[in-house]
């Protein structure tokens, strides 16, 4: 290949906000759910029906605008996208093109050459659609319209990206700020974040945009990368034959790990946007806007800070810590029931994460309590409980969120403490491993060890370690 | 006489004074509807059964002293565009055909909580398009002042009804003066409140951003007391405005001195038929006797409000309607292979020309590349129309004008030329575009005996001044019955 080629890549970016009912009713948006149970004549579409905007909605999506640097648009409104399709039950779709509610705004990713600024163009407000079910065993298909009405935004990034590592670390940093926020799980795989790849190439030293794709269906950050890649040879391939670029949406097959084409621009729909009627301009006052700003939470950087001074810990734990909104959360919750930070943070950094990645899970999916840590932790310092018992309880903790106190006691794991209970069994190991002893004896310091071993065994690991080895070193 | 000729009021009265039941009004009224429906057909569901059940329910309601307002008891018609839980409700369209709701709109469910029972859902132009009640899927509603004649648009069903009497008052909805032009060619009084005044949850949006529900009935005492039952501030209607009361019926005075009326000259120009215009000059004279103060004034710019009224309406209604699609509800093809088809037919065979025409057009102005040209421009028309209302009250009090260029037209005459018929909507257009109130009464008949409405519009909110003044004049004639009720039925 002689040419250079750059490739410029922007996102669009779906997240399902977490509020509790829909964007324009009162429905539930929890998931699952029979089909059409979380549904009323305003998420379906029946005649005369009218659409109530959920103020959470708006709150959600100012505070990702003013977490991501954008200016937020005081007085915002809704248009309707015009378009048919079984799924969308009005026919068309309640979104902001004119007057969304964030702009301008950016987030900043690390890259190796160093921090970089990812503009946003704009961040709006709009509806989710329902889901349609094909049952081909009755040549039929279905729709369900739990999902209708679902809150979302959609963060329209600027064309700032340069390759696949950009843009995983622009979706991590989204990730990372609207999870802190509260204000989606943004779950790639369950779909309540959903990324759009617009993608062009251009020789470098050009400054003229090259025709792009869309590329859709993209349900991992790996097939995000393999997507990126994928399409940048395939521009570059069609460039180098002579051919253009069609400007289309394409939709990736991450198995076959290639796209189709899914429609020309010659195809694409005219909206007809016009302003939705049924909904009054949104007015974000001044008082308002310092409400949602005064309860915006503590987002990473702030964090990272604040840990390392107030609790004392190393920058890599705390940087492993504040990685996910869940971690830090695990983590302040369970230092201000034990205030053991160092501890805390010793049982998250290896234990946690060991557990993590022996049962291949996501931090996420992380279920104990801060409440049962801490009691392990307490139970540990107190010596209720060694450190080996500890561990297993942990396990349990991890897998099981069970207490920890309850436990000890129905499985009998207290640290025995008893020295005359303690002396017979010493004496008793000591009778029963005379070479042991007699190694021993003769310097071989390892031999204490097999005797501590023997010790702890017979006293099923309650014993306390210290109290095992300085009885041996007595009698022997 | 029987009870139908009654006023709302009356009959309401006497069914408090326990001298007739709700049931026994509601069963003269469907007496009525059985005499009448066969000349008119002003009606497209009667619901006989149901009624007669409510009825009981309204009267066991009296009798516990549970309900005791005006309008308790009384047989009322809803337009076909107004959701009615379990009553068919189809916007006169066979896309709808079979739809029951499964809730009442807000305006009904006041009415009914007013005591008012629900004879039959009115016909009316398909899904409010049109002005003369002939593009309804299931056939014209004809005039009871004169068969050959149309009563009018969009809410004709309802004004007839109500001339017919079939009921004793009646919800219609006014998007361009579908309350006030049929109100006027059928003698009867309706008023098109100010937007956001009475819920629109329920009622099948033709164009959303100018539709308003209204009563229409035999005076304005009537409709003073239905407006005061139906408006409301609705948390499901986000506009829906909280106002400050609704007491309209305190408003009926007779009192007009000092009141400023303005006569705009640019509603008696060309097109206006020559009877109508000497009886809306004749009824500002009385009014000037009894106290007003009138004085004519330019109101130029209502000639753009057509056009700009047929851009915003028919754009919001190209979506509105895009819900009818025979996925759902309504009516779905019996033929078709694939979705795309099944879409193509069911609204092809389930809408008819009018709301097709208005479809395409609504369509086309929101299309890339022409909404600016277009619907910008149309918004923007509005918004100077509003401006040129707001100058105007700030000299006048009310404004005077007829409701319509001519009396009723013959069936027939207006569809051959739909713009002339858009035409008609000169006069009532521009208040729905200003978010104004207005008010339509009876003022006099013409040679043919056929009536002439006088339409009278107020600024935002001041409902109050048109039912005061509306009433004075009132007081001033007795209401005419029409033809057909007094059995001379002109043929």
């Amino acid at each position: 290949m002689s040419r250079q080629y750059e490739t410029v890549i922007g996102l669009e970016v779906h997240v399902e906000l977490a509020t509790k009912t829909k964007i324009f009713c009162a429905c539930s948006t929890a998931f699952g759910g029979a089909p059409n149970t979380h549904t009323c004549p305003v998420c379906t579409g029946m005649p005369g029906s009218l659409p109530v905007l959920n103020k959470q909605v708006v709150e959600y999506a100012a505070a990702v605008g003013l977490a991501t640097n954008c200016t937020i648009n005081q007085c915002c409104k809704f248009d309707r996208k015009n378009y048919f399709y079984p799924d969308n039950p009005q026919n068309y779709q309640i979104s902001q093109l004119y007057e969304p509610i964030c702009r301008d705004g950016y987030v900043e990713i690390e890259t190796p050459a160093g921090a970089k600024k990812i503009g946003i163009h704009e961040i709006h407000m709009e509806e989710d659609a329902g889901k349609l079910i094909h049952d081909e065993w009755e040549d039929c298909s279905l729709v369900d319209f739990n999902r209708s009405g679902v809150p979302l935004i959609e963060i329209v990034s600027e064309p700032d990206m340069r390759d696949a590592q950009e843009v995983i670390a622009y979706l991590d940093k989204l990730r990372l700020i609207i999870q802190y926020l509260g204000a989606s799980d943004c779950k790639l795989q369950e779909g309540s974040m959903r990324a759009d790849v617009n993608l062009s190439v251009r020789e470098v030293g050009s400054t003229t945009l090259g025709t792009r794709t869309e590329m859709k269906n993209l349900n991992s950050f790996k097939a995000i990368a393999r997507a990126i890649d994928g399409e940048r040879e395939r521009q570059i391939e069609l460039l180098e034959m002579g051919k253009a670029v069609v400007q289309e949406t394409r939709r990736w097959d991450d198995n076959k790990e290639a796209s189709h084409a899914m429609r020309s621009k010659e195809d694409a729909q005219d909206y007809r946007y016009f302003p939705e009627p049924d909904l009054v301009p949104i007015f974000i006052d001044d008082e308002w806007l310092a409400q949602i700003k005064a309860r915006q939470p503590e987002l990473r950087t702030e964090k990272l800070l604040r840990y390392k001074k107030e609790f004392d810990i190393p920058d890599y734990d705390a940087q492993i810590i504040t990685s996910t909104k869940k971690m830090a959360d695990l983590f302040e919750e369970t230092t201000a029931l034990c205030k053991k930070p160092k501890k805390v943070s010793n049982w998250l950094m290896v234990e946690t994460m060991r557990l993590l990645k022996e049962h291949e899970m996501e931090v996420e999916e992380l279920t104990f309590s801060p409440q049962n840590l801490a009691k392990l932790i307490d139970l540990t310092d107190e010596g209720t409980i060694n450190g080996s018992v500890a561990k297993e309880i942990f396990e349990k903790i991890f897998l099981e969120d069970i207490e920890p106190e309850r436990y000890v006691e129905e499985h009998g794991l207290r640290m025995v403490n008893d020295e005359g209970a303690l002396r017979e069994v010493v004496q008793r190991v000591i009778a029963e491993n005379p070479q042991s002893v007699a190694d021993y004896r003769g310097g071989k310091e390892k031999a204490m060890g097999y005797l501590v071993g023997q010790t702890m065994k017979a006293m099923k690991g309650k014993a306390n370690p210290a109290g095992v080895n300085r009885m041996l070193k007595e009698l022997l | 006489m029987g009870l139908m000729s009654l006023t709302a009021m009356e009959l309401g009265r006497k069914i408090q004074a326990r001298e007739v039941t709700a049931v026994e009004a509601v069963r003269e009224a469907l007496a009525q509807i059985g005499k009448m429906e066969p000349l008119f057909h002003c009606l497209v569901t009667v619901d006989e059964e149901g009624a007669i059940k409510r009825a009981k329910e309204v009267q066991k309601r009296i009798e516990s002293k549970e309900l005791t307002g005006p309008l308790t008891g009384v047989p009322v018609v809803i337009k076909d565009n107004l959701c009615t839980e379990g009553i068919l409700t189809t916007c006169a369209s066979k896309i709808l055909s079979g739809f029951k709701p499964a809730y009442s709109a807000e305006a009904v469910k006041n009415l009914e909580e007013a005591g008012a029972v629900i004879v039959g859902k009115a016909n009316m132009d398909e899904f409010a398009m049109g002005s003369t009640t002939e593009t309804s899927y299931f056939g014209p509603t004809k005039n009871p002042w004169n068969q050959e004649h149309v009563p009018g648009g969009s809410s004709g069903g309802s004004c007839a009804a109500v001339a017919a009497e079939e009921c004793s008052c009646a919800l219609g909805s006014d998007t361009g003066g579908s309350i006030r032009q049929p109100s006027a060619f059928c003698g009867v009084t309706g008023i098109k409140p100010t937007y956001g005044t009475v819920s629109r949850y329920g009622l099948i949006a033709y164009g959303s951003s100018l539709d308003q529900i209204g009563p229409i009935a035999k005076d304005v005492s009537d409709c003073a007391a239905v407006l005061q039952a139906i408006a409301s501030y609705d948390p499901k209607d986000s506009t829906s405005v909280k106002r400050k009361n609704y007491d309209f019926s305190a408003a009926l005075v007779k009192d007009v001195k000092g009141l400023r009326i303005g006569i705009p000259r640019d509603y008696f120009g060309e097109g206006l038929q020559e009877e109508v215009r000497e009886q809306i000059l004749q009824a500002a004279k009385v009014l000037e006797a009894q106290g007003a103060v009138l004085e004519e004034f330019d109101l130029s710019l209502v000639k753009y409000a057509i056009p700009a009224y047929y851009i915003i309406a028919s754009a919001e209604a190209s979506s509105n309607l895009a819900r009818f699609d025979g996925v759902k509800y309504g009516y779905r093809s019996k033929d078709y292979e694939g979705l795309h088809q099944m879409y193509k037919r069911s609204r092809s065979e389930g809408f008819g020309a009018e709301v097709k025409r208005r479809i395409m057009l609504g369509s086309f102005v929101l299309s890339s590349g022409y909404y600016d040209a277009y619907y910008l421009k149309a918004l923007k028309t509005k918004a100077l129309i509003k401006q040129a209302f707001d100058k105007a009250f700030a000299q006048y009090d009310l404004i005077l004008a007829p409701a319509a260029p001519t009396t009723a037209p013959r069936l027939k005459e207006s569809l051959q030329d739909p713009l002339q018929m858009y035409l008609g909507d000169i006069y009532t257009i521009a208040v729905n575009l200003a978010g104004l109130p207005g008010i339509s009464l009876p003022c006099g008949v013409d040679q043919k005996g056929l009536p002439i409405g006088m339409q009278m519009i107020g600024d935002c909110f001041q409902e109050k001044t048109l039912i005061r003044a509306a009433y004075t004049f009132e007081q001033t004639r007795t209401y005419e019955r029409c033809a057909a009720v007094k059995g001379e039925c002109v043929r």
